[in-house]
């Protein structure tokens, strides 16, 4: 097993106490530990609310943050002491799609643009015919005619289309990881089947990993392997979705299951669940950060920070309730998570009703 | 055409309404009778049918969701009622009723004073629709000021300071956050303020445009349950406008599905959602992932179809599993199914067996 990128210990915090004094302190990013593995491809989702650090999180991993505190590993060297070469690669390997499939293409510009400059910038091609054929087989594999979609310009396209064409543009370098954030937020409901599915497939079929960072976590469940809950910075819930979505252990988890619109009319939500009190800085709260809005909130919540439990093999919590359960002894939490990606039953996608 | 007229589908729609929302309080008394409304979009190309001969009635405190992908008409149909249509835009025909008045006839100044004080509308990203450079109880108290009913007496000061507080409480936010401004309140809290705009008239219906989708789903259960706290104590009917169908079947009570511009199938939510009748619909419903279960995604194959040039016969029916003959070639009527069920689609009705 070799480890293609690894955060130990990381902390990301945003603000200043400088010269403008006063400054809150912002932690986005508290205390993570994580790997990711590049044998062993999986869906890994990162949830939580906005301001829960998904993004600061996801950037952190894309290399467009430095962590305030703790270290970055990409292939076991020290992420600050990268030679500009291995930077480049691992620029290349690793690979994001953004939220809004409107603002990331130029109007102005064929949607050819998004797919050439990449090939171009790492010389992938040596040839134009080559150059042809890769965006081509790119496009194939993410479903989409390239007959109906080179040569257009972006607002010809739907949102799906341009969301694809952007799953394509990340294949063509070959990427060991896909981190994709919203991917679907700004689609129909109709068309997010499609992209979620291309995504999945390149997990299945290309060995890809996906780091699938979203708010949503009925698509979470149906696509990703692993889960890890993110509540103002820290990782409050960690585990395979298996055991995590149907047995929600942290209390904010079950917050957030319990708030999902489930289709169905004759199961509604119960009653109204308190705010988000904004008005104390991450930095005067001294216990858990999800205190004052818990159910189950005890004395000690609000004095100490909670540690990182194991509650069973696949699943880890930061919450009291679970102390006696023992402090993990491995920080990293994704060894809570499964190591071969489990095969989903596969239902024949016949139309018919 | 056969269109149910007004009375017919009073009618229809005269038994006893059940409900399965508790404590929920839906009167036999329509609030809004919209018929035949149709919003038109004049261009170079030709008449875009953004929303074609759509029928349907509210009931005071009835919650009525109209649901439909991007560009099937929902926005258009809910800006037309609030009589908020742009050019090339245009009411072409039909009529909207509210409360024995229609809104289509009225004059310009006399729509203005309709709005915020009869129909109020919580708009699409109501988070960007606050002045940034006032603050919050100014941007209240101009709403109501510049709405008031030429014979209401203007409020004093303290009156509108107590109204702010009130108003401001009940969408759930403390009252100091009348003296601030925008951009020091979260999203979540933005779209408190504009519900707190919305409800300051005591408005009889109120137009919610998507008002939750760029929220967390913990802050949108917190801002849809305020609303129907809101709605129910105010007794006004909702028409709640959205492509979520699980905030629909959390929050509604009657259900709309909108295709190209038409109103294809209409419904209580309970059994719209248990036995949906068109097949887009069924679709639809299909299309909803689960948290109980893990399946293949199931799309709906193919786009919906340029509004510009819609195929003669069922727009649906390039995409429909179930097409047959006719639907190529006739457009299909709406067809009262009984229980307050509605479709327009060949396969039910006297014109199903060709």
């Amino acid at each position: 097993m070799s480890t293609f990128l690894e955060l130990d210990h990381v902390t990301k915090t945003f603000g200043n106490d400088g010269m403008f004094g006063k400054g809150q302190i912002t932690v986005a990013v508290d205390d993570v530990s994580l790997s990711i593995d590049e044998d062993e491809a999986s869906i890994t989702t990162v949830a939580g609310e906005s301001g829960s650090g998904k993004t600061t999180l996801s950037r952190l991993l894309l290399g467009s943050h430095v962590p305030t505190d703790g270290r970055m590993l990409y292939r076991g060297k020290d992420f600050t002491k990268l030679t500009n070469r291995e930077r480049r690669n691992f620029r290349r390997e690793i690979q994001p799609i953004f939220q809004d499939p409107f603002e990331s293409y130029n109007p102005f510009y064929k949607v050819d643009h998004v797919l050439d400059a990449p090939i171009k910038n790492f010389k992938l091609a040596s040839s134009d015919r080559e150059k042809k054929r890769m965006i081509e087989d790119a496009l194939e594999m993410v479903g989409l005619l390239p007959g109906e979609t080179l040569g257009r310009f972006p607002h010809q396209l739907s949102g799906g289309q341009r969301q694809r064409i952007m799953v394509a543009r990340a294949l063509l370098l070959k990427p060991r990881v896909i981190l994709a954030d919203e991917p679907v937020s700004m689609v129909d409901a109709s068309l997010r089947a499609t992209i979620l599915d291309s995504i999945r497939r390149l997990n299945r079929d290309l060995g890809i990993s996906v780091v699938y960072v979203t708010h949503d976590l009925t698509t979470a469940y149906q696509i990703s392997d692993n889960l890890m809950i993110m509540y103002r910075g820290a990782v409050v819930e960690a585990g395979t979705v298996d055991e995590v979505i149907p047995n929600p252990q942290h209390p904010y988890t079950q917050l957030l299951i319990e708030s999902i619109p489930q289709p169905d009319p004759k199961n509604r939500w119960g009653s109204e669940p308190p705010q988000q009190n904004w008005d104390t800085s991450d930095t005067e709260i001294a216990g858990c950060r999800f205190a004052d809005r818990c159910s189950a909130v005890m004395d000690n919540c609000r004095t100490t920070v909670p540690e990182q439990y194991l509650i069973n093999e696949h699943q880890m919590t930061r919450c009291f309730l679970h102390e006696e359960k023992g402090v993990m002894e491995n920080p990293d939490i994704t060894s809570t998570f499964q190591t071969e990606s489990e095969t989903i039953k596969a239902v024949p996608a016949d139309m018919s009703i | 055409m056969v269109q149910p007229t007004i009375e017919e589908t009073r009618l229809s729609t005269e038994q006893a309404i059940q409900t399965y929302r508790t404590g929920a309080r839906i009167s036999d008394v329509d609030a809004l009778v919209v018929d035949g409304f149709s919003v038109y979009y004049e261009t170079d190309s030709g008449t875009v049918k953004a929303c074609d001969d759509v029928t349907f009635t509210l009931k005071q405190g009835e919650r009525f969701a109209l649901v439909g992908e991007s560009g099937s008409g929902k926005t258009t149909l809910a800006m037309g009622l609030m009589r908020l249509t742009r050019p090339p835009g245009h009411i072409a025909k039909g009529s909207a009723t509210l409360n024995g008045r229609d809104l289509t006839t009225l004059s310009d100044e006399e729509m203005r004073k309709t709005r915020l004080s009869e129909l109020a509308l919580v708009p699409q990203g109501a988070m960007n629709s606050l002045n940034p450079v006032m603050r919050i109880e100014r941007q209240i108290i101009d709403g109501i000021l510049d709405h008031l009913g030429d014979d209401d007496e203007s409020p004093t000061k303290d009156e509108l300071d107590e109204t702010v507080r009130d108003l401001l409480t009940r969408v759930g936010l403390r009252p100091g956050v009348a003296r601030l401004f925008p951009h020091e309140l979260s999203g979540g809290m933005k779209q408190r303020v504009a519900m707190a705009i919305g409800i300051s008239l005591r408005p009889r219906l109120i137009v919610a445009d998507e008002p939750t989708s760029a929220l967390d789903v913990v802050v949108q259960r917190q801002i849809m349950q305020t609303l129907g706290r809101l709605q129910e104590g105010l007794d006004a009917s909702i028409m709640l406008v959205g492509h979520d169908m699980g905030l629909v079947a959390q929050f509604a009570d009657t259900i709309g599905v909108m295709y190209a511009g038409k109103l294809v199938e209409v419904g209580p939510v309970e059994e719209v959602f248990s036995d949906p009748k068109h097949p887009y619909t069924k679709l639809l419903i299909r299309s909803l992932p689960s948290l109980q279960e893990k399946r293949e995604f199931l799309g709906i194959p193919g786009l919906p179809p340029q509004l510009i040039d819609l195929p003669v016969g069922c727009a649906f029916a390039d995409r429909c599993p179930s097409r047959f003959e006719k639907c190529n070639e006739v457009t299909p009527q709406t067809q009262d199914l009984g229980g307050r069920r509605e479709t327009a689609c060949h396969l039910y009705g006297d014109e199903a067996k060709s």
